[in-house]
């Protein structure tokens, strides 16, 4: 009893973490699945929404900014898709993955310019960044609400690829790139319509991370970033709900591991601290290297024929 | 097109190198700004500088053996990051600096003696505590106390005023500062009563070590972090309901914390080297100044409430110069020769250093952050021995 | 006829090697650290560094065509080795100040009490190629699992394993051995390297770097004009038909990952000791991806590329582009524009051009005599037809 009352808070904790890295995850498995490419500057771009947050909150009521910083951002992914992803089709994937690099160098840089290197404090939204109290412990309420809201817009999501024409043309696409365009298919509207969603929900889930860790910083997206990537990979590259379960263990597996010390000692396992907390980070990719090795296609993934 | 690309880069090289301005009329000496501008220890090293700035408003001019010289402040920005401090430092050196102040945060300072040394130019230290910073390092001096007096202070008055039995230390992953002052509060606190943690960079969320110390039975939360992070902790710990007072060092003294505090249920108690009210007439001036001028305003987080580190740095300004006048000339060489010997009598009291380059500095003022009105309320001077 | 020109360009290329290092060791006498040059040491220091880095890391990404992210690992392994077997006994517990030091002998000074000057030489020689050492150990067990991975999945999984390597040097618990998450230092660094002949005290603070890096460069030249480098690029070009030409794909695959990581480990020992000081927080992913920027700017495939390419961007970021920061460019003077970090974007817009409109880089896949030969190889072809 004593061991599930000292670790419930780190795994609540941890299940809102991974809401909000799943709806980073999704941007990734979708473009990944698409194009073939990691898109390093999609947690640069989740960064400058939170960033975009900052600034618009504090001229405009929140009603106007919540809606300008998600169609801002969404802007934002389409013309990285159209100035740097579109003229390197044909490159090797190399190129594009370095073109990718440098957007997400690019984008740092112009946030350091902007903050002038200084941490933003994003604006505190009323109700969801309220203080509520559940199984006796106090919490904010983005973080109960987080996962209830990740898998409102996942089932959207899959609706949207499943019954509607534009997803089934990125299914199509996704599973055979050439094939697809003789088949009529526009290959350039359905990427920009992926590039649209992913930032989309990445928008949603920078507004819900920085209400619950309220400080932008130029680097706050390249862990998020890359976390949600290895939870796309986790859960099979491709795969939405593999995305999502992805990052719901890594968001669990990530918190607990920063209180396992806490855990173990209050539960008389170990005498004192051991700093297992310094693998917070590190263990996603331990996690990662795991899977890549034993099953590259990830949980969910489907066989594909690219040898991996 | 590869060729002109490479021909307007040697060209912008040429074009930097013929674009130094011809100066004024005085004879010009340049005293190096070695602060952090951007990174975690951004908004402390703008405080900081400011200080300085107000200094140099009063007294842009000093007389060095019987010419009046200009001042001019050179600035570089360390980015509260060790691995570009020794660069940082570098372009002080080659831009001819008499002397260099600075710098907020222990670790950069650390990291750049080193180029100091091989240069040969004197550096003094503003606010950083750590021993390390002056330890084996000829050029370093430093005006503010140091760590294992602030440390066991602050022990002390977590045992004695606070009630404390068992406290949660918490220090970032690598910094010189906040581990410092830990390890030296655990050191006069009891090991065995102290849980300590570290948190890497680029962390977001502090909910964890909230609870952490919760979880625990901890009775004070030591965390003498940058500011940036201290933001977050204040208001984590005013949603999660710590339930236990917050300690920390001088960093914690600024209107970062202040604005961060107000309206929540979280008590506060810091260390400093001034209480601002101490000196009226500083006080009025530099606030005057910094209503006066909107980009000191923003520097100083949009409010003129005093930061104990920018009074440091407008000490640290006058200190120069008083060096400056000793040596009777701006040759680094001879600053550092007279360096040892400079006393200078401060807002924040008399400085002098002793054989090491520290400040001989004996107290430390404990301020207690008032959550409703906003303000540092006075509590004691503490001091040890 | 073709053996004695190759012989011939083979002298050649030797003879501008020396007569560089000539110019690099006359540069480090004549400009002192406070001269308004001293900048141009620093960047030849760390442009020297990178330029090791990149060309190692082009050995992988450009010559044989793995796409691997873990350089900033392998030179975080080998800055630590290299800093933590040259730090003298007796400043020891001074870097150790938290921990209890379990490593207690530096190789240059053992081996100096026997062999004067010389051996410490020789033991920093030693350290060098230990810390190249420990990275290629490294390289080859992580290279048994991830090298059967393809292009970005590789580049995953080696980014992730030099994450896993940063934080478990981070660790309280390896303290003794890597100091935890604070920095090391106070061991051999650059800026102490002296030579004493007859009195004269020499520099070779510069020098010494630059050696470094130009031997490693011209062994990294020498593989890749070997079979073995044939055989590299016959696995980039085209995996399966390198297979059906009888060469070991997984046997070639590793020797080029161990090699480039050997290199790598060297480069950060290299680094550590130009900027005299190691910390792992320092060797983030960051630093592996401005490494490869600087490949790609001199263009992938391409030695003499990764060289300009990397002298280029630390020169420019760390000296010419420095005004775009402080208000002041070309003459222009405009603060509101041309403050902090305004160098870094103009810096990577440039890099953005490079990458979408020159994919080629400067160089592309040509060497620097290819230039020259070409020049030479038409006014003879006209003569012909």
């Amino acid at each position: 009893m004593n061991v599930l009352k000292t670790t419930l808070p780190y795994i609540i904790s941890g299940i809102s973490v991974g809401g909000q890295y799943a709806l980073i995850a999704i941007g990734y498995t979708m473009v990944y699945g698409i194009l073939r490419l990691i898109n390093f500057a999609h947690g640069d771009v989740f960064m400058v929404a939170g960033l975009m947050m900052v600034y618009l909150a504090a001229s405009l009521p929140l009603y106007l900014a919540i809606p300008l910083v998600i169609l801002l951002t969404v802007l934002l992914g389409f013309t990285i898709e159209r100035v740097a992803y579109k003229p390197l089709r044909t490159a090797p994937r190399m190129s594009v993955m370095i073109s990718a690099i440098g957007v997400s160098y690019l984008l740092q840089n112009l946030a350091l310019y902007i903050t002038g290197g200084l941490n933003k404090n994003y604006p505190q939204i009323p109700w969801i960044s309220d203080r509520i109290s559940i199984f006796g412990m106090e919490t904010s309420r983005v973080t109960v609400i987080t996962p209830f809201l990740t898998i409102i817009l996942v089932i959207v999501l899959v609706q949207l690829i499943n019954h509607t024409k534009i997803g089934m043309a990125m299914r199509a696409v996704s599973r055979d790139f050439e094939t697809s365009q003789l088949m009529g298919i526009q290959i350039n509207r359905v990427i920009s319509a992926t590039f649209i969603i992913g930032t989309f929900l990445a928008a949603v889930g920078s507004i819900l991370f920085f209400t619950n860790y309220p400080g932008v910083v130029p680097t706050s997206g390249a862990m998020p970033g890359l976390k949600a990537f290895v939870a796309a990979v986790f859960g099979g590259i491709g795969s939405i709900p593999g995305a999502v379960i992805g990052a719901f263990i890594i968001g669990v597996a990530e918190s607990v591991i920063k209180g396992l010390d806490t855990i173990l000692v209050v539960n008389g396992v170990i005498s004192e601290q051991i700093g297992l907390a310094t693998f917070s980070d590190a263990f996603t990719f331990v996690l990662l290297i795991i899977i890549l090795v034993f099953k590259p296609t990830g949980l969910f993934g489907e066989k594909s024929t690219d040898k991996v | 097109m590869k060729k002109v690309l490479s021909l307007a880069l040697a060209l912008i090289m040429v074009f930097s190198l013929c674009s130094f301005s011809a100066y004024a009329d005085n004879p010009v000496v340049k005293i190096g700004v070695f602060e952090p501008q951007s990174g975690d220890n951004g908004a402390g090293g703008k405080q900081e500088i400011l200080g300085m700035q107000y200094a140099y408003h009063l007294t842009p001019t000093v007389e060095i053996d019987g010419t009046t010289y200009d001042v001019e402040l050179v600035y570089a920005d360390n980015a509260s990051s060790n691995d570009k401090a020794p660069t940082a430092a570098q372009t002080l050196i080659s831009n001819g600096v008499s002397l260099v102040l600075g710098s907020y945060g222990s670790g950069v300072s650390i990291a750049a003696s080193d180029t100091f040394d091989a240069a040969g130019v004197p550096a003094i230290g503003v606010t950083c505590t750590n021993p390390q910073v002056t330890a084996g390092c000829d050029v370093y001096f430093r005006i503010c106390f140091l760590d294992p007096f602030q440390g066991t202070v602050l022990a002390n008055f977590a045992k004695s005023e606070l009630g404390a039995t068992k406290a949660y230390c918490l220090a970032k992953q690598g910094d010189d500062y906040s581990g410092g002052l830990c390890n030296y509060f655990i050191e006069a606190f009891g090991k065995d009563n102290c849980v300590y943690e570290q948190f890497p960079e680029g962390t977001s969320d502090y909910s964890t070590y909230i609870t952490n110390a919760q979880n625990q039975g901890c009775n004070v939360f030591f965390s003498p972090v940058s500011t940036e992070a201290a933001a977050q902790i204040i208001a984590k710990a005013d949603t999660q309901a710590l339930g236990m007072p917050i300690l920390a060092g001088d960093t914690w003294d600024s209107n970062v914390i202040l604005q961060a505090a107000k309206g929540t249920n979280v008590k506060i108690c810091v260390t400093t080297f001034y209480q601002e009210g101490a000196n009226a007439d500083f006080d009025a001036g530099i606030k005057a100044w910094i209503n006066s001028d909107a980009t000191a305003k923003a520097n100083n987080g949009g409010n003129d409430e005093l930061a104990a580190v920018t009074v440091m740095g407008y000490d640290a300004y006058y200190m120069a110069l008083e060096a400056l006048k000793a040596a009777g000339s701006t040759d680094p060489e001879k600053v550092l020769e007279v360096l040892p010997s400079v006393s200078y009598e401060g807002v924040t009291g008399k400085i002098a250093f002793d054989d090491i380059g520290d400040a001989l500095r004996d107290s430390a003022f404990v301020k207690e952050c008032n959550t409703e009105t906003g303000v540092w309320d006075f509590v004691s001077v503490a001091t040890v021995g | 006829m073709m053996q004695t020109r190759s012989k011939k360009n083979a002298w050649l290329a030797f003879l501008a090697v020396l007569a560089f290092l000539a110019l690099i060791f006359v540069l480090d006498q004549i400009i002192k650290p406070t001269d308004r040059l001293g900048m141009l040491l620093i960047v030849l220091q760390k442009g020297a560094v990178y330029a090791l880095a990149a060309v190692s890391m082009n050995l992988l990404n450009g010559y044989t065509g793995l796409f691997s992210l873990g350089h900033a690992g392998f030179m975080l392994l080998g800055a630590y080795t290299y800093a933590i077997f040259t730090i003298p006994d007796k400043s020891r517990d001074a870097v150790y100040q938290y921990y209890d030091a379990a490593v207690r002998f530096s190789i240059p000074e053992q081996l100096s009490r026997h062999m004067g000057g010389f051996g410490t030489a020789l033991g920093i020689l030693i350290a060098l190629i230990l810390a190249g050492a420990v990275a290629a150990l490294l390289a080859w067990l992580i290279g048994l699992p991830v090298l059967r991975l393809k292009s970005d999945y590789l580049a995953i999984a080696t980014l992730g394993f030099a994450e896993i390597i940063r934080a478990l040097f981070q660790w309280s618990k390896l303290g003794p051995i890597t100091n935890g998450s604070n920095l090391l230092k106070n061991f051999a660094r650059a800026s102490k390297f002296k030579l004493e002949i007859a009195g004269a005290k020499l520099s070779l603070s510069t020098f010494v770097p630059v050696l470094i890096a130009t031997v490693s460069i011209t062994l990294i030249v020498l593989i890749v004009n070997s079979t073995y480098g044939r055989a590299f690029k016959a696995i980039r070009d085209d995996e399966i038909a390198a297979e059906a030409m009888g060469i070991n794909l997984a046997k070639h695959k590793m020797i080029a990952f161990v090699t480039s990581s050997f290199f790598a480990g060297v480069s950060g020992a290299t680094l550590a000791m130009v900027l005299s000081i190691a910390q792992a927080n320092n060797f983030k992913s960051a630093m592996t991806y401005e490494i490869l920027l600087m490949v790609v700017l001199g263009g992938i495939g391409s030695i003499t590329g990764s060289v300009i390419g990397s002298f280029l961007f630390v020169a420019a970021s760390e000296w010419w582009l420095r005004g775009l920061d402080s208000g002041k460019f070309l003459g222009i003077e405009a603060p509101n524009i041309f403050r902090n970090g305004f160098r870094l974007v103009v810096f990577s817009v440039i890099i953005m051009i490079v990458v979408l409109f020159f994919r080629q880089g400067i160089m592309g896949e040509k060497e620097l005599p290819d230039l020259f030969r070409k020049k030479k190889k038409t006014p003879a072809k006209e003569a012909e037809s």
